[in-house]
């Protein structure tokens, strides 16, 4: 991407919106992000970033490529933990649990924390299985009976069903892309997570197939707390409850998604949004 | 990216240039609505009944640049406001252009008439409402939230001025009922500069939600009297 510099802001004088959030009067916090610090060895990738997102709603996250917001959302279920020499300080607390306190176990925690990825990686495998290997590796299934429900139900949530129920037993690689992504997103509902990261989910999929990602992750808020980070601001203005602005490893804004893109508080926001900057 | 920008830019500079040829036509046509009528000129007059085209015609045209740039380049944040206050000012300069030939029909009734009276107040009401319209357009291509303030302030005069022509021209329709006809195209004159003061208003209001994403409308006195 040609990155545009002229009239940049610089960071300095910047708000301080640590700990800010959008008024969200019905829903509980159920992510309290505090004083997060996140190193790449010695290169300091997330700065001081304080953040509580809200439960059963759509929390996006924007900003230009390499201003941390990925790397922000793999702290939500310590992903990042399998990339050598890294360092996280601070606090993420999932309903109140610190999950880089001691003891956390990170098996656990990502059963809580599901992800889906930018580019969909069914496994080599049929379809049922790619659902049903999460239920197996976990034991969350006690009979074929109770494993083929919850197949069926996860295929069901993901608005994949219809398309996959006479051939189960198929290669999912067999799949289109779209479907492939919702697969994936299948088989993380099916371990029955509290969140659901997704980063970039639909950037490889065209305008039919990320309509119905759109549309179903509209439909999931209901159940879980959705955190999805979007190159396409559309997309963000459109899934979206609330929308954080990252910008050089900051949190810049977070506010109502109405709010960011009609009237965002800062400037380097609003340079942001209307494409002057990034 | 920098391209789409720049042409992004272009288009709205361009809106802004036919919005404010839009709105230069608009008070041209309300200045000689009412010189025709405060002169006695039917020239005059009837050249504002014949010449509405050019503004509808810029109306139909900014309506579907801004469309277009809506479509198009889908607008966010401050790029957003500006297009739908241009979208607001566009219908409020049309009307001000069809207030304008509503003046000329009542001053072509009127000046049929012998004079009811020297006119002062209504001369001084088109000043007035022309300024406001003229400073509510500066105040869009300058982006100046005070100017846009004051002329919201300035909308008290309008409306206290056309209270007093009509209670003086109450008084000659009570005296002479020859002179009702007359006096009621005159009242019907005033209320037409009051609207296009409301229009003026508009557009200010507009102006400051387009820079400061603040709605300042329907707040009775508050929004004048909200000024620093």
């Amino acid at each position: 991407m040609n990155v545009v510099t002229r009239g940049m802001p610089s960071l300095s004088g910047l708000t301080n919106r640590s700990g800010t959030t959008p008024v969200a009067p019905d829903t509980p916090v159920k992510i309290d992000v505090e004083g997060l610090q996140f190193y790449y060895g010695a290169k300091q990738a997330l700065e001081d970033i304080s953040i509580r997102i809200h439960a059963n709603l759509v929390t996006a996250f924007i900003g230009p490529s390499g201003c941390g917001k990925s790397t922000f959302l793999r702290t939500l279920n310590r992903m990042n933990d399998i990339i050598p020499d890294t360092r996280a300080e601070g606090r993420v607390r999932i309903d109140g649990q610190d999950i880089y306190g001691p003891g956390v176990d990170v098996v656990q925690l990502r059963r809580r924390v599901g992800m889906v990825f930018q580019k969909s990686n069914p496994f080599p495998k049929s379809i049922f299985e790619n659902v049903a290997y999460g239920l197996r590796v976990n034991g969350l299934a006690r009979s074929k009976a109770e494993m083929a429900a919850r197949v069926e139900e996860s295929l069901k949530a993901a608005a994949i069903w219809e398309e996959v129920k006479d051939r189960l037993h198929e290669s999912a690689l067999a799949l289109s892309g779209g479907q492939q992504q919702r697969l994936c997103i299948a088989r993380a509902l099916a371990i029955r997570p509290e969140i659901l990261l997704m980063d970039e989910p639909a950037s490889a999929l065209d305008p039919i197939a990320t309509q119905r990602i759109e549309e179903l992750i509209y439909d999931l808020k209901k159940n879980y707390t959705i955190v999805i980070v979007t190159h396409n601001m559309q997309q963000a203005a459109r899934v979206s409850d609330h929308t954080a602005f990252f910008w050089l490893g900051r949190l810049v804004e977070y506010d109502r998604t109405d709010k960011i893109f009609t009237a965002p508080a800062e400037k380097l926001t609003e340079d942001y949004v209307t494409g002057r900057c990034g | 990216m920098e391209r789409v920008v720049r042409h992004f830019e272009e288009e709205l500079a361009t809106l802004q240039e036919r919005l404010l040829a839009m709105g230069g036509l608009a008070e041209e046509r309300v200045r000689e609505a009412v010189h025709g009528l405060s002169r006695r000129e039917p020239d005059v007059v009837a050249r504002v009944l014949v010449g509405d085209e050019p503004v509808n015609d810029l109306h139909i045209e900014i309506d579907d640049r801004c469309f277009k740039l809506l479509a198009l380049h889908q607008p966010m944040a401050a790029d957003l406001r500006v297009i739908v206050a241009a979208v607001k000012i566009n219908t409020d300069l049309e009307r001000v252009g069809d207030l304008a030939v509503n003046i000329a029909e009542a001053s072509q009734r009127y000046l049929q008439h012998a004079p009811v009276k020297p006119l002062i107040d209504i001369p001084r009401m088109g000043e007035i409402a022309q300024t406001m319209l003229r400073d509510s357009l500066d105040a869009f291509v300058r982006r100046d939230i005070e100017l846009a303030e004051a002329v919201l302030a300035e909308d008290d005069k309008l409306d206290a001025l056309k209270t007093q022509i009509f209670r003086e021209l109450l008084t000659y329709m009570l005296q002479d009922a020859a002179t009702i006809e007359a006096a009621l195209d005159l009242i019907l004159v005033s209320r037409h500069l009051e609207r296009i003061g409301d229009h003026a208003t508009n557009i200010a209001e507009d102006v400051i939600f387009m820079v400061s994403a603040r709605d300042v409308r329907h707040q009775g006195g508050d929004a004048a009297s909200a000024q620093g």
